[in-house]
């Protein structure tokens, strides 16, 4: 080995505490980065194979009624591969553990063999038999939540007819990924399940036989999507089809490519900030040890060793703590990957698990780490390098000390000799105290990043469910009813208080871009249902137009004032244009809202309402979900408690996964900064605390001033870093901006003060190490060389 | 040794320094190190830069070895105008010509003393090995010892079997008896002399011991930036008996 490889592998060894700090938080950032990718890669490309294996379909359409012959027509629409004929019904359900009623969308499938498209995976039990009635598989969602196996029965209201379903299997399907209504923000896997039957049955039951209300196709590669929605709305239209839509709106695949589009945030966004911390650390690091060399750089470059040579040697340093740090992080970060995309393809019940560990993810992390060490290094060995070696091996000039500011202020009087040493120095070398206040502001500003997202996605839940909606439960009927309901509602025993709502569903368009959602129509007074933004302040309901969601808006690239042609989606469906008046910052889902009586005039309707917000007495809750239960007209109620419940169960749980690694990197990184900031101000230092020493400082009197000077650096640092930090969170906040939410940025004290402790604990970690080394300082060894 | 005048005269000269100043700018304050210096150094010639503290030695030394470039004159070490190198010429003729044993001694302190002298033996085109340079000041046994753990005479000595390991064709050394005792700076002076007459390596020593200036050819006296006087010595005496 050549001595100046000999040099470098004693360098690392003497600094290996530091060494191995700056190894670890590349790692740590190198290791979210991989595992956020490789989870997200895998996710996606398990949703792909599932999608395919289990055929789902491209286009989607919901009509009345059309006869069976249609289905050859349909099939003529060029591109289209294949087409899939349903008889698909919302039904009551009665459930025996809960009195409020649920309810169950009913799926026609063969009797004989899996569907040729939207297949189901059978988790348990077995397909349906021919000729046995009333056999069902159940979607697993709903058998979670009901504790249902195969052998347990439900009751239905099909058609009028009290019937018991007989659960035969446990199902999953690519088109219910997440079991969720097309029109609500979440799943609510207690009341709305989905069920598969036979056809010939089901049929039967609504006088479908030869008939369908259905359809869903699968598309040639490269076949145009927009064409044969077109193509299909034609000849669905006399049929009452109610607009076909691909796979963008349909509710499943949303929900899933919207959540993974977070986890793309949470994951790709806050390692790459991770990652930059890294590199920024080894900047700092290489440096100042840099600056401790140069008189052993003088002497290489005396010799006539070239700048190149002298370059490489330390780039080869700081190589070998990255490769090694980028290994550990790629290692790591894949094995916690295969778990993470685990755990992830179980929360969505993929019924396939693959791990796809990346080498170009691993690649990109080591061009990306080992990039960001390099540049972060090259400018501290270029000036090493390019040091004139006369001047290099003169002793650095001894510092000019004056009095601080606190001094010539004449606070100096009540400072001791020690805190006088340590202001004069911290004034003396501004940019070094700087630097390592920015390191420590740095972790403390991970911490903050990585462990924000709770608060934020509390403070949604308490704005969007309690501050805005006050509401105990809502109740939908079936079919949009006539005034008198409204009477009926406030006199259910139980019902405390209530007020209408009608809700249409549309196709909103501008210019080429369109949305479909329904427009909830409410009194502008409403007292349950308040339209606040996302400031907590109350917004007017205007008496003519629209009021739409201003993420609505930037999704049709639309202002207040513009024309939006509404398309609506049921009974005569008629076209009608009407204005913006007005958007909300709002912070879910893409809202319109209208004056219940302008929907009303819009309709051309008299008073029509299509379900009810309800204060319920919570006394008698029990009696009126019974009554609900019996009740033909009533579709379906959402409980709130419930909806908060799943929420925290999907988007929260979803976040919080990554939330717990990004935290545990975080800390990984908030350690090893500030132990490096310590033991570089030790290894500057140590000559002028073992002379302190030597003239008779005591081991306590030494330590105090390099522990004073990191303490006062620290406390410093940290309330800067967590205003970084809440500048980091707006980034990661800004990615968090979909159509289904938007994010706030809210943090709560109680992560700041994390932040502040686990810094602080690190503070005292490294404080100690140091601690113990200034005692066991070898004064002779120290003072005998010139390092 | 009789005729050394002549000789002298006669002899190529190595170095040609011509006007060479050095200034340095401190905040306000100008320091002049070098006021103009015109200097000869002949070939295989030993010579002894004397002077009172801060007149300029180290100044002019690293000059000559190409460490330094001065404010303004010219420097010539044979065909090579080093006033004219840009930093990579004057690394490489660092590297090919020049020894150098410095005041500080600056070893590399995570290495061996074998490894210190090896790493300049490393890069010269016709070294002598590592063990043979310590050999010859003395400290073939302290070898794979640390610098922490050698004295100060001892790190210089090595720091002397580094500069003289190359063979170079110029050894410069900035006070290499400074921090040592009379014998020990004995045994490394004889090592200087030694390397001066087997391989004929042109020699500067900056020393404040005037004792020591009688072991040179010439000795050049600098006194604020400017050469004071040259003496030839008649009389070259060998280190071994010198005396203070
Ligand atoms: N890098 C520098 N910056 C400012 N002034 C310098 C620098 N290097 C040398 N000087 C000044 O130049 C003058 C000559 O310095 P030099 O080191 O050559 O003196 P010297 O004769 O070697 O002294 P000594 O015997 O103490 O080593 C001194 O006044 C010194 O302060
Ligand atoms: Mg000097």
């Amino acid at each position: 080995m050549s001595p100046l490889n000999r040099k470098l592998l004693r360098d690392l060894l003497h600094m290996k505490g530091q060494s191995l700090a700056i190894s670890l938080v590349m790692a740590a950032g190198v290791a979210t980065f991989v595992m956020a990718l490789s989870t997200l890669r895998s996710l996606e490309r398990n949703r792909a194979t599932y999608y395919d294996h289990y055929r789902f379909g491209h286009v989607f359409a919901h009509l009345k009624r059309a006869p069976e012959t249609l289905a050859a027509r349909i099939e003529q629409i060029p591109g289209v591969a294949h087409v899939q004929t349903r008889v698909v019904v919302d039904v009551n359900l009665d459930v025996a553990d809960m009195p409020e009623p649920a309810i169950g969308r009913l799926i026609s499938i063969p009797e004989r063999g899996q569907p040729k498209m939207n297949a189901v995976y059978l988790r348990s039990g077995r397909y349906i038999e021919p000729g046995r009635t009333g056999e069902v598989l159940v979607g697993e969602a709903f058998a979670e939540a009901h504790g249902l196996v195969p052998g347990d029965t439900v009751r239905a209201v099909i058609n009028g007819k009290r019937q018991t379903l007989k659960i035969v299997g446990v199902a999953l399907s690519p088109e219910y990924v997440l079991q969720i209504r097309q029109g609500d923000l979440l799943p609510d896997p207690e009341r709305f399940g989905v069920f598969w039957i036979g056809r010939t049955e089901l049929a039967a039951a609504y006088d479908m036989e030869g008939a369908f209300n259905d359809v869903s196709l699968r598309l040639m590669r490269g076949a145009s999507t927009a064409e044969a929605i077109r193509r299909l709305d034609d000849l669905l239209a006399p049929y009452g089809g109610v607009g076909a839509y691909d796979r963008e709106d349909q509710i499943s695949h949303r929900f899933l490519s919207d959540e993974i589009r977070q986890l793309r945030t949470m994951g790709v966004l806050a390692p790459t900030i991770f990652l930059a911390v890294a590199a920024f650390l080894l900047n700092i690091v290489m440096s100042r040890l840099i600056r401790t060399q140069r008189e052993q750089i003088a002497a290489l470059k005396a010799f006539g060793y070239t700048n190149f040579e002298v370059g490489i040697h330390y780039l080869q340093f700081v190589l070998v703590i990255s490769v090694f740090g980028v290994s550990l992080g790629t290692l790591s970060g894949l094995w916690l990957g295969r778990d993470l995309t685990r755990m992830y393809t179980e929360f969505y019940k993929f019924p396939i698990f693959t791990f796809y560990p990346d080498a170009t993810i691993a690649m990109t992390a080591l061009l990306i780490a080992a990039g960001a060490a390099i540049t972060g290094t090259l400018g501290a060995v270029r000036r090493a390098a390019s040091l004139p070696p006369a001047q290099a091996m003169r002793p650095e000039p001894p510092a000019r000390y004056r009095p601080t500011i606190l001094e010539r202020l004449g606070i100096g009087a009540f400072l001791s000799q020690a805190a006088r040493m340590i202001l004069r120095n911290l004034e003396r070398q501004p940019v070094k105290a700087m630097i390592s206040c920015f390191g420590i502001a740095m972790a403390a500003a991970v911490l903050v990043l990585g462990a924000f997202s709770e608060d934020a996605l509390d403070y949604m839940i308490e704005f969007s469910f309690y501050a805005a909606q006050r509401q105990d439960m809502t109740l939908s009927f079936v079919e949009p009813t006539s005034a008198e309901a409204r009477y009926s509602v406030e006199h259910l025993t139980g019902v405390l208080y209530s007020e209408p709502f009608r809700s249409v569903p549309v196709k909103l368009r501008f210019g080429h871009r369109s949305r479909r959602l329904a427009i909830l129509g409410i009194d502008p007074h409403s007292d349950l249902y308040r339209l606040v933004d996302r400031n907590e302040r109350p917004v007017a309901l205007p008496e003519e137009g629209l009021l739409i969601s201003d993420k609505l808006a930037e999704v049709l690239h639309a202002r207040i004032g513009d024309l939006l042609t509404v398309e609506v989606l049921e009974g005569e469906r008629p076209v009608v244009r009407l204005p913006i008046s007005g958007t909300i910052r709002d912070l879910a889902g893409l809202n319109a809202y209208m004056s219940y009586d302008a929907l009303h005039r819009m309709m051309q309707e008299g008073e029509t309402l299509s379900g009810a917000f309800v204060m319920v007495d919570s006394l008698n809750a029990d009696t009126l979900y019974r009554r609900l239960k019996q009740t033909p007209q009533v579709a379906g109620v959402s409980v709130k408690n419930a909806t908060v419940q799943s929420f925290k169960d999907t988007v929260a749980e979803n976040m919080n996964i990554m939330r717990t690694f990004n935290i545990a990197f975080a800390c990984v990184i908030a350690f090893g900064v500030v132990y490096n900031a310590a033991r570089i101000s030790l290894a500057e230092r140590s000559r002028e605390l073992a002379t302190l020493r030597v003239i008779g400082f005591t081991r306590g009197e030494v330590s105090a001033i390099l522990l004073g000077e990191l303490g006062t650096i620290t406390v410093v640092a940290i309330p800067f870093g967590l205003a970084i930090g809440y500048g980091l969170a707006a980034i990661v906040v800004q990615g968090l901006d979909t159509e289904q939410y938007r994010v706030p940025l809210v943090i709560d004290a109680s992560t700041y003060a994390f932040a502040t402790i686990v810094v602080l604990l690190a503070s005292l970690f490294s404080g100690l190490v140091v601690r113990r080394r200034i005692d066991r300082l070898d004064l002779i060894a120290v003072l005998k060389t010139r390092e | 040794m009789p005729g050394t005048v002549d000789s002298t005269a006669t002899r190529t000269a190595v170095f040609r320094a011509r006007g060479v100043t050095k200034v340095y700018h401190m905040g306000e304050v100008d320091v002049h190190a070098l006021r103009g210096v015109d200097l000869d150094l002949y070939e295989s010639e030993f010579i002894v830069l004397l002077g009172p503290s801060g007149s300029g030695k180290s100044t002019l030394l690293n000059i000559l070895g190409g460490l330094d470039t001065p404010t303004s004159g010219a420097v010539r070490y044979k065909d090579i105008v080093l006033t004219e190198l840009d930093d990579a010429g004057l690394t490489q003729y660092r590297r090919h010509h020049v020894g150098f044993v410095f005041q500080f001694y600056n070893l590399i302190p995570s290495l061996t003393a074998k490894e210190n002298v090896a790493l300049i033996t490393e890069i010269a085109s016709d070294p002598m090995p590592p063990e043979e340079a310590l050999a010859l000041v003395g400290l073939a046994d302290r070898m794979n010892h640390f610098p922490a753990q050698l004295s100060g005479g001892e790190q210089q000595r090595v720091a002397i079997a580094r500069a003289v390991a190359k063979k170079p064709d110029v050894l410069l050394c900035d006070e290499p008896t400074g921090a040592l005792d009379v014998h020990t700076g004995v045994v490394v002076l004889e090592v200087i002399q030694q390397i001066n007459e087997q391989l004929g390596t042109t020699t500067a020593v900056i020393t404040h011991n005037a004792v020591i200036s009688d072991i040179a050819d010439r000795v050049i006296a600098l006194s604020d930036g400017r050469i004071g006087g040259v003496r030839v010595n008649e009389r070259k005496v060998p280190a071994s008996q010198l005396k203070w």
